[in-house]
């Protein structure tokens, strides 16, 4: 076991460490003195300077960010909803059902991407269908401009003034543009394929619930919802953390679709830090500062998992105390 | 996205589980983000079989277009092969920039592979090329303007192994209908503007071309703009020049008579014109193998880009054969002195469409081709790709602004290239 995290984990980690802080530029192996120690200049190339390093990491930082807001919450919520309907022994075919849900999980994110590509293209499916609706579609994988700027846009406002880049690189108003239409495609792709799969750990979880306490509140006059908000979500915590972790580490990690689908493109509102991280080793051969974006994104996921973990953290509450929703406004748990 | 994979959680005390959920997180955390790590270094180089470091086989890596291109470059290497006696295998990449950084990171390279003028100047920077190009007895022949995008800190590295330019390709029929004859093929700007205003239909735009600087970058040329000095010295990105074109290009497609292939539902050029829905484009050599392969019943002709206001211009694309530093490169730069000769030039641009890259061919290539001179005559005026490390993603961060040119400022655009472009340069 030892011996197998070692090499697997331990020395790649370690082996990328020394990467990010060194000078090494992919020739030959960079422990055998073909790379220098630089300590965090790639650090700071990539925070810190006013060149395009620095730009590129904050737009993929912030089209990542747009990404995680949106898929993480759509696609628990999405992930218990279905659960919660296919639990129910009342439903006909739920067995097909289940299938059906998980069905894209077990697909080839590759191949689904392939398929959104021609979804959401100039003149296909998607955009046909909004036709027979009267609505003008996007040219959804090109078009780069940024959903909050659009709604801004729509009341008349558009970039008050240039203010000069506030945070790696970007100004304030590139900050709060919103995901892009392109990236927003990418989000449902995400929330459609990965819903199944925690559909599933929601639904391993609902069948491990005690029946008594849900007959209880049926006893006590409990409406279904009261049941779904205050009994089984609140039970469910355990696995919501998981849930939310795994989809945080995921999300985070954003990189097949943009490898196989979009290259970052359109106008670099699909690229993401893994991404880049790839695109600065591989083909800029500055292989530092792509290390240096690997860890930088690892300090991230441990800082978002952690921060999540600390919501969802057990408070002194017991399920009973729920049912008086007077009694502790405001607790925010998230569920 | 990695799908996730399924966890069955611990069984326990309330507050246990917790903890215990937690320490799983951080594992998967950990394993995730050794996974993202983005450094090739430990994976084995998929560049297949035996490098040739001791066994003199030469490995070629190269990134083909097709079947046509890998049978023709296969033919040559093993023609040269039997001749010398020295083993030499060909490897088609799937993706030629990524095995190519990972056989360099595992030092176990390809010996002969083809180089892109974007990939040039970061492996010549990090010292993995062999310049060779002293050594071969046609060096004199190559076009200076190719070499220049192969030529690093002073050095010449490698050969280019053929080129392409843009030239503006009209189809026919679109041409013949509007009412317009040979007259009327367009040398000015203004010309331009006109025709494609006459060429624009309910179903077809006039003009087409990709926003990404490999192709607006001809009107920058035309309007005597550039992205460096000649000595790649410093940015000259910033220019009244290039301002101009950017503004003419904005007025083309704001005024209707052109638009980019994406917002005509084609993936490039080719397409918008072989699917009807340009009617002329602007786009390189690589068009024809591509409009006889997916439109052959689509008729076009190609004619020079039109003069700017600073006279004639085009780019010109060119890859060329990088030898690794420190492997066989004895044997290694005898084949490309072998596949870089006129004879074997002149067979590769019959397979793929490509011109080939010294001069003592484009006669008889000329000869061959007439219908593509416009392409070959650009060869005089052409702008070629700025080799300095980062260039490249300079150049990419100008596309995807020029995506956005139609609601741009323009000058905006040229004035954060300028700064990017000078700092890699060494401003």
């Amino acid at each position: 076991m030892v011996v197998i995290l070692g090499l697997f984990l331990v020395v790649p980690i370690a082996m990328a460490f020394w990467v990010s802080v060194s000078d090494w530029r992919g020739v030959g192996n960079p422990m055998t003195g073909a790379a220098r120690f630089v300590g965090a200049a790639n650090y700071s190339d990539v925070l810190l300077g006013d060149g395009l390093a620095t730009k590129d990491l904050g737009r993929a930082m912030r089209n990542n960010l747009y990404y995680v807001l949106a898929v993480v919450p759509l696609q628990t919520i999405l992930a218990l909803t279905l659960a919660v309907l296919v639990h129910r022994r009342v439903v006909a075919g739920r067995g097909f059902f289940r299938s059906a849900f998980y069905f894209p999980s077990v697909t080839s994110s590759v191949a689904i991407t392939v398929v959104f590509l021609f979804l959401f293209s100039a003149t296909g499916a998607v955009n046909r269908l909004l036709a027979v609706l009267g609505v003008e579609g996007p040219n959804w994988f090109a078009d780069p401009r940024g959903v909050v700027h659009l709604a801004l846009g729509a009341f008349g406002i558009r970039a008050p003034y240039e203010s000069g880049p506030v945070l790696l690189g970007l100004s304030w108003w590139n900050w709060i543009s919103g995901p892009s239409v392109a990236m927003c495609v990418l989000i449902v792709l995400a929330v459609f394929t990965t819903s199944g799969t925690f559909m599933l750990l929601f639904l391993a979880a609902l069948q491990h619930l005690p029946g008594e306490v849900e007959e209880a509140a049926v006893v006590d006059g409990a409406t279904p919802w009261q049941r779904l908000h205050r009994i089984t979500v609140p039970m469910l915590r355990p696995t919501l953390f998981t849930v939310i972790t795994l989809g945080l580490i995921g999300t985070w990690q954003l990189f097949d679709q943009v490898y196989t689908g979009t290259q970052g493109t359109p106008g670099k509102t699909t690229l993401t830090p893994a991404y880049l991280s790839y695109q600065t080793s591989f083909q800029q051969q500055e292989w530092g500062q792509g290390a240096a974006i690997a860890f930088l994104l690892f300090a991230i996921i441990v800082v978002s998992t952690l921060v999540g973990r600390w919501l969802l953290r057990e408070r002194d509450t017991t399920a009973p105390h729920r049912l008086r929703p007077a009694r502790r406004p405001g607790t925010g748990s998230g569920s | 996205m990695p799908q996730p994979p399924l966890l069955r959680l611990p069984v326990g005390g309330r507050r246990r589980r917790t903890a215990r959920v937690g320490g799983v997180a951080v594992v998967l955390v950990l394993a995730a983000a050794a996974c993202s790590g983005g450094t090739g270094f430990t994976d084995e180089t998929p560049t297949g079989a035996d490098d040739g470091v001791d066994d003199g086989t030469v490995t070629v890596l190269i990134g083909s277009s097709g079947a046509a291109e890998t049978e023709a470059v296969e033919a040559a290497v093993s023609a040269w092969s039997s001749e010398s006696g020295i083993r030499a295998e060909v490897i088609v990449a799937a993706d030629l920039n990524q095995q190519l950084s990972q056989g360099f990171a595992a030092a176990e390279p390809p010996d002969v592979f083809y180089l892109g003028t974007d990939q040039f100047a970061a492996h010549a920077d990090n010292g993995s090329l062999h310049p060779y190009l002293d050594a071969l007895p046609q060096a004199a022949d190559f076009y200076p303007s190719l070499l220049r995008s192969f030529t690093y800190a002073g050095t010449t590295y490698c050969a280019p192994k053929d080129f392409s330019t843009l030239a503006l390709i009209i189809n026919t029929d679109y041409w013949a209908a509007a009412g317009l004859t040979d007259a009327d093929l367009p040398t000015t700007w203004a010309q331009l503007r006109e025709v494609a205003t006459a060429l624009t239909t309910d179903t077809h735009v006039g003009l087409s071309f990709a926003p990404e600087w490999q192709r607006i970058g001809a009107f920058l040329a035309e309007a005597g703009g550039s992205l460096t000095s000649p000595d790649n010295d410093r940015a000259t990105v910033d220019s009244p020049e290039n301002l101009e074109a950017l503004e003419y290009v904005q007025d083309l497609i704001g005024s209707g008579v052109a638009a980019f292939p994406s917002t005509l539902n084609t993936g490039w050029g080719g397409e918008a014109l072989g699917s009807g829905s340009a009617a002329m484009v602007v786009e390189g050599n690589w068009i024809v193998g591509a409009m006889a392969a997916d439109f052959p019943d689509v008729r076009y002709r190609v004619v020079e880009l039109p003069e700017g206001p600073g006279g004639r211009g085009t780019l010109q694309f060119t890859n060329c054969w990088g030898v690794a530093a420190g492997t066989d490169t004895e044997a290694a730069v005898e084949l490309v002195a072998d596949l870089t000769s006129p004879q074997a030039q002149l067979a590769f641009a019959d397979a793929y469409g490509v011109m080939p890259s010294v001069a003592t061919a484009a006669q008889q290539w000329s000869g061959d081709h007439p219908d593509q001179a416009a392409f070959l005559a650009g060869a005089d005026y052409a702008h070629g790709f700025p080799s300095a490390p980062g260039a490249a993603a300079v150049l990419a961060d100008f596309n995807a602004q020029l995506e956005g040119l139609p609601d741009a400022d323009p000058a905006d655009i040229l004035a954060s290239v300028h700064v990017d472009l000078q700092a890699v340069l060494g401003g």
